[in-house]
């Protein structure tokens, strides 16, 4: 068991060295792409490109440049923005992370209660009215763009119905620090945390409905019913605890996805400053060290999830011990 | 009784079974729902291809010519489309709102006092478009590289499903964010062929290469239980050359697989290309796609909502019918997926 964990771990660094190496090669080695006439500006001239290209290093070598890049990044962390001189991109993401983890684990909480409502509901009632009004429901949430969304969101609780009692209460858009005002973090994040959520609901209700209903022609479940257990325990557990297995697996990737810049276009829409913002205004401007930052950082994310997801996996399920 | 079958000779009973893909289109005619669907794609499709139509018939103004000083004739007044603003200090203008009738500015105007109806049916076009051609683009490669890597093992699939695991691992949704931030402001060379920049075909080769690694590894995964299937080993068994057990055994069950994936793909492609689109990196003016139409509502979304609610309900219906109808495709040909014993 130790033996397997050992080889995930080093397959994760593996692979993350891959994406940086990735990332690196987008940004600083796509032909056409070059880093210094962006920071220069337009028009300019041969002698400020030479310069610009020298005080940034970008005249070194590519292997060079790299690995120059990354230990101010990881190392000595003193890694400093190409746009905004002087600030300093390590701080900058680690401050963002709480805007991102508030937004993300508000809508996981959501998400994961009501898939599990609607998978289970519509499982157990499987053909009837009430599956499939539920299942077209999740289809709809799974189709609607979340930046749409947002913004329809945004039109009825910020002005058309924000006169009302039933919006009056939204603040306006923006973060508001947890240790600072419990309360107003709260109601700044509960619509982006809807919002968020919707498409997760969807995507859980359905996926959770279609395990239970194979579950549940299982031969262990015939044989619990066979013993005499009533039908809501068999469903919820004996056939809900084995479909949660890949509950749990989708769970831990999307939120490291999120978590990893995957709610940007959440953040970008209700003006929340996070990790996801915070990459698109560096894509905007193309701050390069900020965004080979904050890839990184979102890889490793999601690398993490995979790996969290992998050690659960072998605590929950005894057969993946003995596999790689 | 007389046992009537025993004194029988045994004649050889031969019922000419259904073949597969009969199968499938029989299962798919009976789903109403996918019928549905796809009657709604048909129907967005032909009314996206007829923009041009609409926009010289119809609203009769040209989409993509900015039209600040333009003046209607609605309901026997002259209102100009640009009217100034009503909201605030007074200051800048307001597009028409919609007109609700068939003729100019049957949803209104944007803030550059184009026509959104005509607009909305243009910016199908290439929504779909780009989505179609990722899609062609994405399957085309997953298969190559699935295949190859399940079927020829070894020192390729190691490497193949290396790369396929950092991309895998990439934020799929920053590397086309990120794609797009460094190409779109250029032209760049894929062979032979150049993608000038703002291009179409460029959201397209970004869309297309993102989602390769999510077809590729169930394709590879599938072509490497095939590999062991019984009728594979008897195909070795009889000497049949590695080419032949690739057309013949291998490609036609992997086919079904990939057209499951087809209105998933497609699907998902819509939505990532509306997503770079209100990013403003993905299709470029003064091309305009749902996205970017979204967009220029963004500005006036508490003024005038239906320039961003129009493309999005757009977008939300046609991959909702995408959806369903990916669901009832996969019903119909995934054996496993019908119920047991029938």
């Amino acid at each position: 068991m130790l033996a397997a964990l050992g080889f995930r771990l080093g397959q994760m660094v593996l692979v993350m060295f891959g994406i940086s190496i990735v990332a690196f090669l987008i940004f600083f080695a796509t032909p056409g792409a070059d880093p210094s006439a962006r920071i220069a500006g337009r028009n300019a001239s041969q002698e400020t490109l030479l310069q610009v290209r020298h005080d940034f290093g970008l005249d070194r070598p590519l292997p060079v440049q790299y690995g120059l890049m990354m230990n101010r990044l990881f190392i000595s962390r003193d890694l400093t923005s190409f746009v905004n001189r002087g600030q300093l991109v390590v701080p900058t993401v680690t401050e963002a992370i709480p805007v991102t983890l508030s937004l993300v684990g508000g809508a996981a909480v959501l998400w994961v209660l009501g898939g599990l409502v609607v998978g289970v509901i519509a499982g157990a009632t499987r053909g009837s009215f009430v599956d499939r009004a539920l299942m077209i429901l999740s289809l709809v949430g799974v189709s609607v763009p979340v930046f749409w969304l947002g913004e329809v969101a945004n039109l009825l609780t910020q002005s058309r119905w924000h006169d009302t009692w039933l919006f009056s209460w939204v603040p306006p858009l923006g973060y508001v620090p947890l240790t600072e005002d419990p309360w107003g973090w709260f109601k700044a994040l509960i619509i982006p945390w809807f919002t968020l959520a919707t498409l997760y609901v969807g995507l859980y209700g359905r996926v959770l409905r279609a395990s239970l209903i194979e579950m549940m022609q299982e031969d262990f479940i015939r044989t619990a019913r066979a013993k005499g257990i009533g039908e809501r325990r068999v469903l919820l557990h004996h056939g809900l605890r084995t479909s949660l297995v890949a509950f749990v697996t989708m769970f831990g990737l999307d939120f490291g996805a999120l978590v990893g810049g995957g709610a940007l276009l959440t953040e970008v829409v209700f003006g929340l400053q996070g990790v996801g913002k915070l990459t698109y205004e560096a894509l905007q401007t193309l701050d390069l060290p900020m965004i080979l930052a904050t890839v990184i950082y979102a890889a490793f994310f999601v690398v993490m999830a995979n790996f969290i997801v992998d050690v659960v996996f072998v605590f929950i399920d005894p057969r993946a011990r003995d596999v790689r | 009784m007389v046992n009537v079958i025993a004194d029988q000779p045994a004649a050889p009973v031969r019922r000419a079974t259904e073949g597969p893909w009969r199968t499938a289109w029989r299962k798919l005619k009976r789903d109403r729902s996918a019928l549905a669907a796809f009657g709604v794609l048909v129907v967005i499709v032909i009314a996206s291809l007829a923009a041009p139509l609409y926009a010289r018939y119809v609203s009769g103004t040209d989409p993509f010519v900015t039209n600040l000083n333009g003046e209607i004739v609605v309901d026997g007044t002259t209102q100009p489309v640009l009217q100034p603003s009503t909201e605030g200090l007074g200051l800048g203008t307001t597009p028409i709102g919609p007109t609700w009738r068939l003729g100019p500015y049957l949803l209104g105007a944007d803030n550059q006092g184009r026509d959104v109806a005509a607009r909305l049916l243009y910016g199908g076009r290439d929504s779909l478009l780009i989505a179609g051609a990722a899609a062609v683009l994405c399957l085309v490669l997953a298969t190559f590289l699935g295949v190859v890597s399940g079927f020829f093992g070894g020192l390729v699939d190691i490497g193949l499903s290396r790369i396929l695991d950092v991309l895998w691992a990439f934020p799929i949704f920053l590397l086309a964010i990120s794609l797009s931030i460094v190409l779109i402001a250029q032209s760049i060379w894929i062979g032979p062929f150049e993608i000038r920049s703002g291009s179409l075909w460029l959201p397209v080769f970004i869309i297309g290469i993102v989602y390769v690694p999510y077809v590729a590894r169930p394709i590879r995964g599938h072509v490497l239980t095939l590999m062991q299937a019984e009728f594979v080993t008897a195909a070795i068994g009889l000497g049949a050359s590695p080419w032949r057990i690739l057309w013949r055994d291998i490609m036609p069950n992997v086919v079904t697989r990939i057209i499951v994936f087809v209105p998933l793909i497609l699907a998902l492609n819509m939505m990532t290309e509306s997503s770079l689109s209100f990013l403003s990196i993905g299709v470029q003016p003064p091309d305009a796609s749902w996205g970017t139409i979204i967009q220029d509502g963004q500005g006036l979304l508490y003024s005038r909502p239906i320039v961003a609610l129009a493309p999005g309900l757009a977008i939300v219906i046609t991959v909702l019918a995408l959806n369903i109808l990916g669901d009832g495709v996969r019903d119909a040909l995934d054996p496993k997926s019908s119920p047991r014993g029938v």
